[in-house]
């Protein structure tokens, strides 16, 4: 079972008390975006074989939203953070390099 | 190729069987071809297969990473029907069960299809005023379905419990004319038939990279080396996105993980394939006895071909509720399948930012039900560089421009 801690309130909540958000640091164009760009916003997903960062909700717990780094390829979970982060912590990403060499990084 | 016949089980049956010959040849591949297609799934040799016989293009690779029918096509619940609310989803899928009706005798390979009857049950008003519209809706399609009564459910399915103390059954969608199907038969029916039209089935052969020139697809990099083509079909469900991307464009597709699961074979019980989208679990009984069985996604992306745990624990909670006699039953075998998630749930059959390159995906948890309509219009596709009237709406540009064909809340999201 996926297990993540929360950054709010500490607990490590397994996937029952949690609720998925998908794809994180979408960042909304705001008025005046061209069509593409709008799409992009709602449609067009990352959906990487590998790392990825996601939006996860504590849902049964405090309530609050997240930021999760994951391998989609192999479950591992690198780290959680606060959902106002703009981009992945520094120290979080050189993790996550140090586990997975091939990676480019964040996009 | 020598035809399946009851003249044939005879005549081997007098030689010990020593003059079977294999299905399908495995060739090494050419330079060059005119049509490559990635992947060898159900999709992928139906649109290889439409293209020979409908629109007589037969100098076809289609090139597989793993083996042959061995992705989402070895893994479904091989559930069959059209009770679509949309026009264009009812279209395909219609055109599907047609097809599905003849393929046996057009494949010369049994399929084993089985129009048992599909009943979705109603178990809240709700689902009561959607599915009634969803009646309506298909007998304006031509679709064939019905709505009956909580007696006739129990006439039909003698083993539920329709008087559940959760969610009692209201009533069902109806539609006789689905069922089920034999979905390795189907890869391998239609492997057998292209590879009869002199077509190259390659196994063990991954896409590496796609190379264009211009704007215009040449052909793709792969571990037995660069094959060349005119035109590219990519039907890889789960890994469209990583295929995409070697391409150059990204697609509005998440990949998760759904999963199904069959009981120890058991006496006939269940003649029907009943599917309950409140509580959430359908189940058929295959041909062999055991409980077919299917349940939801999860709800992140995920590769690993293996789901969440306590998504079992769910479907099963409502089997048992739905049919108490199935409470003692062990479950023989579970697994998952990487199915590629579309942002209205419904397909893609599009041209691409790639000239020349054409793909066929986002089938989501319901690609079997639809692999000779998705075929069929893929190949026209392919063949002649527009859609025709099957394809159309389902380009992969309505996103931007609104047009969605939104099955996600019409079928719920068991497919």
């Amino acid at each position: 079972m996926l297990i993540l801690t929360c950054p709010y309130c500490g607990v490590a909540a397994e996937e029952t008390e949690l609720a998925p958000g998908y794809e994180a640091h979408l960042a909304r164009f705001g008025p005046g975006s061209s069509d593409e760009e709008f799409e992009a916003y709602m449609f067009a997903r990352k959906n990487p074989k590998g790392v990825h960062f996601e939006r996860w909700r504590h849902a049964f717990g405090c309530g609050k939203w997240f930021l999760a780094a994951r391998d989609t390829a192999t479950l591992e979970v690198f780290g959680t953070y606060p959902a106002q982060s703009k981009e992945p912590p520094a120290e979080l990403v050189e993790k996550i390099k140090a586990k997975r060499p091939d990676w480019k990084g964040f996009k | 190729m020598k035809r399946y016949s009851v003249f044939a089980i005879a005549r081997e049956a007098m030689r010990y069987h020593s003059g079977w010959e294999k299905a399908w040849v495995s060739p090494e591949p050419k330079a060059k071809y005119d049509v490559v297609i990635v992947g060898a799934g159900g999709h992928g040799l139906a649109t290889a297969y439409y293209l020979g016989k409908n629109h007589g293009i037969k100098n076809i690779a289609i090139i597989e990473k793993g083996w042959l029918g061995g992705g989402n096509t070895g893994r479904n619940t091989t559930i069959i029907r059209s009770n679509y609310l949309q026009d264009p989803s009812a279209a395909i899928y219609d055109k599907a069960l047609q097809l599905y009706e003849g393929l046996s005798q057009d494949l010369n390979y049994n399929v084993m299809f089985s129009p048992r009857g599909v009943m979705m049950l109603a178990q809240t008003h709700h689902e009561v005023r959607g599915y009634l519209r969803t009646v309506h809706a298909n007998n304006l399609q031509g679709v064939e379905t019905k709505w009956i009564t909580p007696e006739e459910v129990k006439k039909i399915v003698p083993i539920m419990n329709i008087n559940g103390p959760r969610y009692p059954v209201l009533g069902a969608l109806y539609q006789p004319r689905g069922g089920t199907g034999r979905h390795d038969a189907v890869a391998w029916g239609y492997a057998r038939a292209c590879s009869d039209m002199g077509m190259h089935i390659i196994q063990n052969c991954e896409v590496k990279g796609v190379r264009s020139e211009n704007g215009t697809v040449t052909g793709v990099e792969t571990t037995k080396g660069f094959i060349g083509c005119n035109k590219l079909g990519m039907v890889v469900a789960g890994h469209s996105g990583q295929l995409a991307e070697m391409a150059g464009f990204r697609l509005p597709i998440e990949a998760v993980a759904l999963q199904a699961m069959v009981s120890e074979p058991i006496k006939p019980a269940l003649d029907v394939v009943v599917m309950a989208n409140t509580v959430h679990g359908y189940m058929s009984q295959s041909d062999k006895g055991e409980m077919v069985i299917g349940g939801g996604t999860d709800g992140f992306n995920n590769f690993t071909q293996r789901g969440s745990w306590h998504h079992i624990e769910e479907t099963l909670r409502a089997l048992v509720e739905t049919f108490p006699m199935l409470s003692r039953l062990k479950m023989l075998r579970q697994w998952g399948g990487i199915v590629d998630m579309t942002g209205d749930r419904s397909p893609l059959i599009s041209k691409t930012p790639l000239h020349n390159c054409f793909i066929n995906c986002g089938w989501g948890t319901g690609g079997f039900k639809a692999i000779p309509g998705s075929g069929w219009a893929m190949a026209e596709l392919v063949a002649k560089g527009e859609p025709g009237p099957l394809a159309e709406a389902f380009n992969m540009w309505r996103f931007k421009e609104g047009q969605f064909i939104d099955e996600s809340v019409a079928a719920g999201v068991a497919h």
